[in-house]
């Protein structure tokens, strides 16, 4: 599956398109450069944007333009949904 | 976890859906403005406005990058890359957005060498392939988009790539908001903040909503269950009678933004004067340009603009939508001359584009409905 394809498959464009994925391997000769895992298709993303909190193999990383801008935070995924099965 | 199907979960749906219910004082008319296109488009592809009462109104906001961009600045771009032989890169969703002179994808057709790229630093990736040729990428976008422009532009300086320059196009959500307040003909009660601008701005330059207009805002996730549990947080805020500013994407927003992201932002651009916006007219203060010391890499530096300015057909009401004050199938154009096919506007090309959004999820539905009670 192509990039675009992908992007189509999630329903978005481009401009507002952000997807999650789990960084698989960092480049060995280059820190900004990773592979992710995104909905099972590997694809390179670039880490220059998280160079001040540097993700690791296993994190989640938001993905936007080939860019990841963003660390996803597990606890607050679950925090959430605990909130929600709270309501009512 | 996956981080998608989680929001998705009927069960939570349906309890939060009654959440929304509960809270809802059935004597009151609320008016919620989701300013991010991508909520606009979420809440069509979910089907979420049936879920909701109908006393709650979504107002679709200004926060689609391809809508707000002034036809003349299609033209624009495509004047730049006619003027040598420019390799024309650009995001997929700018392909067909019609110019007073033709879409990217028409000028294609015509012979300019058009590429779709995924990515800034894809653009980029064809003035080194490309040594002979000049790249000019044409960049737009939000706060989430601009980032990579900038880190992108730092990387062409840092190998001194010369053949490789950006149209800037970059705007700024808070003007934009600013504007949308200040328009007379514009009630609201809350807004439905930007999830992934604010990934990286934060929540503090919303503040200023809170505190001059009184009004809550929550900044709010993508799926059905991110955005009906903002709607929840902002039923509770006024049923207390408070404006806060809450961050409902915690998983993903960091309260304080993305400090390297901002860093890059401030080394490539500074703030343009003023910036036409569709349908919002001239905002200061509201659009990227890039600075001097990136001039070499900036088109408008290197090349001449020629400053086309294209005023959008008459019968088309793509301003009113923008702002909020029509829905998009109240347009004369909508659905009969503007469609996904042959766009008018640029809101029935973008999917994050109100016009599009609604035309392929809400327009086809509503059409059923009446082929059905006609039959009944």
């Amino acid at each position: 599956m192509s990039d675009e394809d992908n992007a189509s498959a999630s329903g978005g464009c481009h401009m507002c398109l952000a997807i999650p994925g789990k960084v698989i391997e960092i480049s060995p000769d280059n820190p900004d450069q990773a592979l992710v895992d995104v909905v099972s298709v590997r694809r390179r993303v670039d880490l220059g944007l998280l160079q001040d909190d540097r993700p690791q193999p296993g994190d989640w990383v938001l993905i936007h333009v080939g860019f990841a801008m963003s660390k996803i935070s597990e606890q607050d995924a679950h925090d959430q949904m605990q909130t929600l099965r709270m309501l009512g | 976890m996956k981080f998608v199907d989680e929001f998705r979960e009927p069960e939570l749906i349906t309890k939060t859906a009654e959440e929304i219910r509960r809270l809802c004082d059935s004597g009151r008319h609320y008016r919620f403005m989701e300013v991010c296109g991508g909520h606009t488009h979420a809440i069509y592809r979910f089907g979420l406005r049936d879920l909701l009462p109908a006393n709650i109104e979504l107002i679709h906001g200004p926060g689609c990058p391809v809508c707000v961009l002034p036809m003349g600045r299609i033209d624009d771009g495509v004047a730049l890359a006619q003027q040598t032989d420019v390799i024309f890169a650009a995001f997929g969703d700018m392909m067909r957005v019609p110019g007073a002179n033709g879409s990217p994808l028409e000028h294609k057709a015509r012979g300019m060498d058009v590429r779709i790229v995924y990515s800034p630093s894809d653009a980029l990736k064809l003035a080194r392939a490309n040594p002979d040729r000049h790249v000019m990428f044409f960049a737009i976008g939000f706060e989430t988009t601009a980032p990579s422009t900038a880190l992108t532009l730092m990387r062409a300086k840092s190998e001194g790539i010369r053949n490789f320059s950006v149209f800037c196009n970059h705007v700024t959500i808070i003007p934009a908001i600013r504007a949308i307040l200040d328009s007379p003909d514009m009630r609201l009660d809350a807004f439905i903040g930007p999830g992934h601008v604010s990934t990286v701005i934060g929540c503090r330059p919303y503040e200023w909503i809170v505190t001059n207009e009184h009004m809550p805002i929550v900044i709010s996730g993508f799926e059905p269950l991110d955005m009906l549990q903002s709607i929840v947080m902002l039923l509770r805020q006024l049923k207390a009678g408070e404006a806060k500013v809450e961050n409902q994407y915690k998983r993903v927003v960091p309260w304080e933004g993305n400090r390297a992201a901002l860093r890059a932002m401030a080394e490539v651009f500074q703030l343009r004067p003023y910036f036409e916006w569709r349908g919002l007219g001239f905002i200061s203060q509201s659009a990227l340009r890039i600075r001097d010391a990136y001039a070499e890499w900036d088109a408008e530096q290197r090349f001449r603009v020629p400053g086309i300015r294209v005023t959008d057909p008459k019968a088309a009401q793509c301003g009113e939508v923008l702002k909020g004050v029509l829905k998009p199938h109240q347009c004369k154009l909508f659905g009969r001359e503007c469609t996904p096919e042959h766009p008018i506007g640029a809101l029935m090309v973008s999917s994050e584009g109100s016009c599009a959004a609604y035309y392929n999820y809400e327009h086809h539905k509503t059409a059923m409905v009446n082929i059905l009670s006609q039959t009944a």
